[in-house]
């Protein structure tokens, strides 16, 4: 059906990136460069009496030293989201108050970041320590509080309450919550726990400016959101948009971690005030401590259900913790429930509740799941515990209750991203079909009788398999938009120009598919150019699983309309009327009655170099753009068989099997790919990952060795199927996969524990001691 | 001071400090295609072959090496001439964003000089030095895999 969709075409950055000839921001350097080294916070929540940096600016080789003392204070978010942002304004880039361990106390600039290092050691800073939060269900309203008298406010109008600690809160009903819940047969009543996790996206977060032959400034970053880069550095460090140029060139993974403006703005200012280039790239300690993390999460479901299984009433309280600043503090806590809520969209009564508390520890801030990860946790395993207690089949259970095509959830008008949420009918699914392949790819039947049964008895490890349905989102709807450019070349080739990023995803390659399969022309044909603010049209940026989806509409709209300049030019060459040429291999050809007159062709070379150079000139261009009126989910049901040794506690995975619906996979290897990614992601999240904090608050696993990585030897068995629908409203029936596999691992596995042992896990991550624990409560 | 090399079979004299890592000397003269992602030896990105034996240059000094032949990933293979692990790797998908890329495949390279034909187990292990945070290292995998098959035949054809 389709020439260049749905092909597995190689990245077109791939060999280049394998035989390292493609270059990241950490690659670029530039004569008189300067380096720059940032002093942090030892303190989790101190109050900066006085900074002396002359013995530093004394030192050979200090050209700036950047403090409170000498830039200006301007309230803003970091977070690289659509303007204006759902995230507070409670961050100046050097502030007199410190909020977490990590936080930026001053930036020194010099000859060499040997020098730069060394003079850190010289700032003498006087702090006063001050009484910290380090204890999120502790925060809120709180004797201390952590942003008194900075100004803190909303940019938009949404509750905040600074003074009790509250950075957002959230809350939607629909139905009558408390009335079912009280008249429900049975109920239950949940806590569940998720911990801080690290990106852990291999390259270090980087940026690189100098200043052009006209004195405007050029920010290289490996960011996900070049505009927003841009729209905040202008305001932040005071200078002009039209002054700014943003480029990210290849971006060694974000996961949202570099959803986020952190080190732009002070190598902006470095720049602007020197006049020389500047460089500050990241330890992976730095990156570990004082970029941004997933947020802690405690969440509560209270749960009415009859006997039969269905649920009447459901409550999910979510208290995230947010960290000393409230970047994507309510976006990430409106999703916990927006984007798990509507699975079950037959239940009559739900209501979310959610606060993000500020606490004097690392910041939150995206990271793929974006709350959706935090929830399923408990969502995933609510299910299992309905079903297991009314003796339902959860395969069937799931098959029955779940969100079908022509169906809504009144949750998606209810939960929008810091404002009323778009309504909307999903139109595309095939769950049930992922459910039942992957129940028999899995052995699932088999499997769960077996370990049920008396498999397990009197074992030290004893096994279990356990699955969730998921759901996620593709773009946020009516707020993201994205844009692209075209313009046809002399020899029938294509620049595409995009703002949209790519992280590594294989965007660059998927869009340019996207417009092959317009112009039925093969895919080496387009030269994509991509996230460069000065030459490539506006985008939002990558994240909210947007790309393919939202740029891929953009994309797809601005090849029909170069599509029908090329057929017009093309008749008028052949001397026909358009309505009787069409598009095909790279020519305009006649069809008469449906049969193609293969002595009238053209070809696009001829019919480029007519228009450019012959006859009624002019250059085959397009713009387009595309917000979309929703956001379509994309399902996955994930199935993951386990053994636990009950001697120590370990939990080891036998097989895990994912099927995933993300309507046409424009590229199903890197589709694959990126579930496989985020299964292992999710994986590590649930076993081991997490923050440890010594009583005063500083991160103690800070490297990778201590945080601990899974690498290729650990991974189980894993099995990717994608389950194609057609979603009507994305770009050839695409809907969006980066995110959704993450959510699995937590529910699944813990499912699995519980057909093992009979035992249900209700805080993450996995570690030995406390699975012990709970086996031998 | 200037200390003569020899990187990807070419001479070359490099300034240095005698306590820098090899990583930095590399990086410094334009070598980027070593990576940096830790500085602790504990992710692979700066992975290079000294005398064919896969390293963490973050962890060698460089005055160390004189003597050694230094090979990085340009070293078995470019753009215009890739290996074959390379064609496998970007064939495959095993590449995403690319930076754990010029390391994994040096380890890749490394454990098919040593086992031409491994098991995918062996495969595992052999990159149990390499961190990837995109791929999940399925993909990876199955590109070596392949990659091996694929250079055992070119060998009996060769023969």
């Amino acid at each position: 059906m389709f020439k260049y969709v749905k092909h597995s075409v190689e990245k077109i950055d791939g060999l280049a990136l394998v035989t390292g000839e493609e270059h990241y921001t950490n690659d670029f350097s530039f004569r008189n460069m300067l380096y720059v080294s940032i002093l942090h916070s030892t303190f989790p929540y101190a109050k900066i009496e006085d900074i002396d940096d002359s013995a530093a600016r004394a030192m050979d080789g200090v050209v700036e030293v950047l403090s409170y003392k000498n830039v200006k204070k301007i309230l803003y978010t970091t977070a690289g989201q659509g303007f204006p942002e759902p995230s507070p304004y409670d961050s100046v880039l050097f502030g007199d108050v410190m909020r977490f361990v990590g936080d930026n106390v001053c930036a020194v600039a010099a000859e060499t970041k040997e020098i730069a290092d060394a003079a850190l050691a010289k700032v003498k800073v006087r702090y006063k320590q001050l009484k910290p939060v380090l204890d999120f269900e502790k925060a809120e309203g709180s004797s201390t509080v952590i942003h008194q008298d900075d100004g803190a406010f909303p940019k938009i109008p949404v509750f905040y309450d600074a003074s009790k600690n509250i950075a957002a809160k959230v809350e939607a009903e629909v139905g009558n919550f408390d009335d079912a819940f009280a008249k429900s047969p049975k109920k239950i009543e949940h806590q569940f726990y998720v911990p801080y996790a690290s990106h852990c996206a291999l390259e270090p977060h980087a940026a690189v400016s100098y200043l052009d032959f006209r004195g405007r400034l050029v920010i290289i970053s490996s960011t996900q959101v070049p505009f927003h880069v841009r729209r905040i550095v202008s305001v932040v460090a005071e200078i002009p948009v039209s002054k700014i140029r943003v480029i990210k060139p290849r971006i060694g993974g974000g996961f949202g971690g570099k959803q986020e403006v952190l080190l732009e703005p002070i190598v902006a200012l470095v720049t602007w005030r020197t006049k020389r280039p500047a460089k500050l790239v990241y330890s992976r300690k730095e990156v570990f401590t004082s970029t941004r993390t997933r947020h802690q999460y405690r969440t509560t479901f209270k749960v009415g259900y009859n006997k039969d299984g269905a649920i009447n009433a459901l409550h999910l309280d979510a208290l995230e913790n947010s960290g000393g600043y409230g970047s994507h503090a309510l976006t990430v806590l409106a999703n916990a429930g927006s984007k798990t809520l509507p699975l079950l969209n037959k239940i009559q009564n739900l209501k979310f509740t959610g606060r993000g508390v500020y606490t004097n520890l690392p910041v939150g801030g995206a990271y793929r799941g974006y709350g959706a990860t935090e929830a399923y946790f408990g969502y995933g395993q609510i299910v299992d515990m309905v079903c297991e207690d009314t003796g339902c089949d959860i395969v069937e259970y799931y098959k029955k209750w779940t969100i079908k095509s022509g169906e809504t959830s009144p949750i998606f008008k209810a939960l929008g991203e810091g404002k009323e949420g778009v309504a909307m009918i999903v139109t595309s699914t095939s769950l049930n079909e992922c459910i039942h392949v992957g129940a028999k790819l899995s052995g699932w039947y088999e499997k769960r009788k077996l370990y049920g049964g008396d498999f397990n008895k009197g074992k030290r490890d004893k096994r279990g398999i356990g699955m969730v349905a998921l759901m996620q989102g593709s773009a946020i709807p009516e707020i993201d938009m994205a844009s692209a450019y075209m313009k046809m070349n002399d020899d029938g080739s294509f620049n595409l120009m995009v703002g949209a990023t790519d992280l590594g995803t294989g965007s660059d390659t998927v869009l340019a598919q996207i417009a092959s399969e317009v112009l039925d022309t093969p895919v080496e044909k387009f030269i994509v150019t991509s996230s460069d603010t000065d030459h490539t049209p506006f985008d939002t940026g990558a994240y909210a699983s947007s790309t393919t989806y939202l740029s891929g509409h953009a994309v797809k709209k601005c090849a029909e309309s170069i599509k029908n300049q090329i057929l017009k030019v093309g008749a008028d060459l052949l001397t026909v009327s358009i309505g009787e040429v069409e598009v095909e291999e790279s020519r305009v050809v006649v069809r008469r009655k449906g049969k193609q007159d293969h002595h009238q062709e053209v070809s696009f070379a001829e019919i480029c170099q007519s228009s450019l150079y012959q006859k009624n000139q002019f250059q085959i261009q397009a713009t387009a753009s595309h917000v979309s009126p929703k956001s379509p989910p994309p399902f996955a049901a994930h199935f993951i068989e386990i053994e636990v040794d009950t001697f120590t506690g370990i939990i080891k995975l036998l097989n895990y099997v994912a099927t995933v619906d993300c309507g046409t996979p424009i590229n199903p290897v890197l589709a694959e790919g990126q579930a496989e990614g985020a299964i292992v992601n999710g994986i590590a999240y649930a076993l081991f990952e997490d923050y440890y904090f010594s009583p005063q608050g500083i991160l103690l696993n800070d490297t990778f060795g201590k945080y601990g990585m899974l690498t290729a030897h650990d991974i189980p068995p894993i099995t990717v199927k994608l389950v194609d629908s057609f979603e009507e409203s994305g770009p050839f029936g695409a809907k969006s996969i980066s995110e959704i596999n993450i959510n699995g691992a937590l529910p699944g596995i813990a499912n699995a524990f519980f057909n093992a042992t009979g035992k249900r896990l209700h805080r993450a991550p996995f570690m030995p001691e406390y699975v012990l624990s709970v086996i031998n409560e | 001071m200037k200390i003569s090399f020899t990187i990807n079979s070419r001479k070359r004299d490099l300034e240095l400090q005698p306590n820098e890592t090899l990583l930095n000397v590399l990086r410094k003269n334009g070598l980027t295609e070593v990576k940096s992602g830790c500085e602790e030896g504990e992710c692979g990105a700066c992975l290079v072959l000294l005398d064919g034996k896969p390293v963490n240059s973050c962890q060698v000094l460089a005055m160390s090496v004189r003597s050694k032949k230094i090979t990085t990933v340009k070293g078995i293979g470019t753009l215009h001439s890739p290996h074959i692990i390379q064609k496998a790797f970007a064939q495959g998908g095993a590449d995403q964003c690319g930076f754990c890329s010029p390391g994994m495949v040096l380890a890749a390279y490394s454990l098919l000089q040593k086992n031409p034909n491994p098991t995918r187990e062996e495969i595992a292990e052999g990159l149990d030095g390499n961190l990837c945070r995109c791929t999940g290292y399925v993909k990876i995998v199955e590109a070596v895999h392949e990659a091996a098959s694929k250079l055992r035949n070119e060998k009996s054809q060769a023969e």
